[in-house]
């Protein structure tokens, strides 16, 4: 009898992490080999036939290089605005004497609610073509001539999703860094003082180095959340923006997917935009030295 | 001294101003689709939204008319759809990843380091190189065009688990092992008593659930095949053509589909930053 109750004690933690085990296993591994197996595959309806490399090798495209162009600067670009901006934000935010504080963050916090559908027709028609259409009308007053933003080229298209990721995620990074500022004890800013640092040397001192860890994991799902950016652009371009201005890596695995029912070749696609992803964090994570024993 | 407080005081009103423009600047887009809501579809379609539709006095209700008793709009429908996918999924995901992160976080068993491991590295993997087999799965099980086929293959996020594990690693262990020599069960613990500690913690995973949940634009676009299953953003989305003048439709939609979210962001919102800040730390 006790023997038995040992055993159900055992259990027990495997009990609370067995949704984990299931859909791991369902919905994670499962798919994850389906899709390396499937990116070996030429699969039309009713028929699949195993074909080596040959999807990996026709990724030799110009369409699909002009994906991961694209998504490398969408990353890159996203990850250049959307940390600093925030920490200064949050820093500021965060001070004690600052009126309104909470308010604020409601406030910059208000966009990430938007869902990308309403928030990308918000941009088509901010940004419409015609003279009279809001930023158009707004620029001539710059005199600036007024752009077809949408149809312009690819600096203004990458421009618009830029300006839609920062006005969408600027706010929830402010929340993720305020979140890891308030874990920093007031005594060191204050035993800072004593020492006669100024606002900018604690910043730099205190500040900075204790927020890393949340550095880290905002640069993480930046990297993930760049890379695997579609529906900004589906709803922008209507999945068909010209020359592939708006083409991400995602949406190529759509194009090729579901659109040209290629499922092998699109398998190929998001195996290859896995490993970039995973390469680029650990790369990250290698710099910010993650995996050191002493910082564990 | 004196002169120091002025200066502070000069600073932080000079910084309330400039956030109050960064405020304006970030509310604007959504003041801009509220008022445009109220005038003519055709407009928008024609010049977008513009200073005129703005300013312009000559405002009313129709577009609004349209959407929730237009003969030919699906709008209630999908409401209802996407309401019932936001209460079950929310409630669903945050009870489950709640009882993973917390198993993860106060028991020691064998494989415990290597599920944390496989957690964060599920983080990484972007969930859209999964639609290709899924969308297989969803056909062989029978579940395509199914609220269950929207829910189901993300019913569990590895964010959400993260989460719920660093927010544990801060409960107080020493009352599991007072429940214990009471003679309380470990469901028992964890439904009479950590659950209530929890709560800051379900209400940052609710609004961010809660947003995942509605939100979700490319699983559903994929799972749902007839117009009257869609949920809001894909049929939304469908009114945006170059050839339809549904611009009326789609535009009060938009401003219907952000309110419930902003009232589920308000209803937890007081636990919103303190649950964040209490998880998200840690390690």
């Amino acid at each position: 009898m006790k023997i038995h109750s040992k055993t159900k004690r055992h259990l027990v933690p495997y009990m609370f992490v067995a949704p984990f085990l299931i859909s791991l296993i369902f919905f994670y591994l499962y798919p994850l080999i389906s899709t390396v197996i499937m990116s070996f595959q030429h699969i039309v309806p009713g028929e699949v036939e195993f074909i080596g490399f040959e999807n990996y090798a026709k990724l030799n495209d110009e369409h699909f290089f002009i994906a991961i162009k694209n998504s490398f600067v969408y990353t890159t670009l996203t990850i250049a605005v959307l940390i600093p901006i925030p920490v200064i934000f949050a820093a500021t935010l965060n001070g004690k004497k600052f009126i309104g504080s909470t308010i604020f963050r409601s406030v910059f916090f208000i966009p990430s609610l938007v869902s990308v559908v309403v928030a990308g027709t918000i941009v088509r028609l901010i940004f419409a073509s015609p003279d009279g259409a809001l930023i158009n009308s707004l620029i001539s007053y710059f005199n600036i001539t007024p752009q077809k933003w949408l149809m312009a080229g690819k600096f203004h298209a990458m421009f618009l999703l830029v300006i839609l990721a920062t006005w969408r995620w600027t706010g929830i990074n402010i929340i993720y860094f305020l979140s890891g500022l308030q874990t920093i004890p007031d005594e060191l800013y204050e035993a800072a003082s004593i020492d006669g640092a100024n606002t900018v040397q604690k910043f730099l001192v205190i500040t900075l180095p204790l927020l890393k860890p949340i550095v880290i994991f905002v640069t993480t799902i930046s990297i993930l959340g760049g890379f695997s950016m579609f529906e900004e652009s589906y709803i922008l371009w209507q999945g068909t923006s010209p020359s592939n201005i708006g083409l991400t890596m995602v949406g190529y695995v759509y194009r090729k997917g579901f659109q040209s029912g290629d499922l092998g070749m699109g398998s190929a696609v998001g195996l290859v935009l896995l490993v970039i992803i995973l390469v680029l964090s650990i790369i990250q994570l290698l710099f910010w030295g993650f995996f050191k024993r002493s910082e564990s | 001294m004196i002169r120091y407080r002025s200066r502070q005081s000069l600073i932080s009103f000079f910084l309330l101003i400039l956030f109050s423009v960064f405020s304006v600047i970030t509310l604007f887009p959504i003041f801009a689709l509220i008022m445009s809501s109220f005038r003519p579809g055709t407009d928008l379609m024609r010049f977008g939204i513009t200073m005129e539709s703005l300013l312009n006095r000559d405002k009313n209700l129709d577009n609004y008319r349209e959407l929730f008793f237009g003969e030919r709009s699906l709008f209630n429908l999908w409401f209802r759809n996407s309401m019932i996918i936001l209460m079950l999924q929310t409630s669903v995901t945050v009870f489950l990843t709640s009882l993973v992160g917390y198993g993860l976080a106060v028991y020691t068993f064998k494989g415990r380091n290597v599920l944390i491991g496989l957690v964060l590295i599920l983080m990484m993997v972007p969930i859209q190189i999964l639609i290709l087999p899924l969308y297989k799965m969803m056909i062989t099980m029978k579940l395509m065009n199914t609220i269950l086929g929207v829910m189901l293959p993300f019913m569990l996020s590895p964010i959400a688990i993260f989460f719920f594990r660093q927010f544990c690693l801060g409960l107080p262990l020493e009352l599991m092992d007072a429940a214990r020599i009471d003679g309380l069960s470990e469901s028992g613990i964890y439904f009479r008593i950590m659950s209530h500690l929890m709560l800051p913690a379900y209400g940052a995973m609710a609004i961010l659930e809660g947003l995942r949940s509605w939100n979700n634009y490319l699983w559903p676009l994929i799972v749902l095949r007839t117009t009257k299953k869609f949920t809001i953003p894909i049929g939304l989305n469908t009114l945006l053509t170059p050839y339809g003048n549904n611009y009326n439709v789609l535009i009060s939609g938009a401003v219907i589909a952000t309110i419930p979210i902003i009232i589920l962001f308000l209803m937890f919102q007081r636990y919103f930053i303190s649950g964040l800040s209490s998880g998200s730390v840690k390690g």
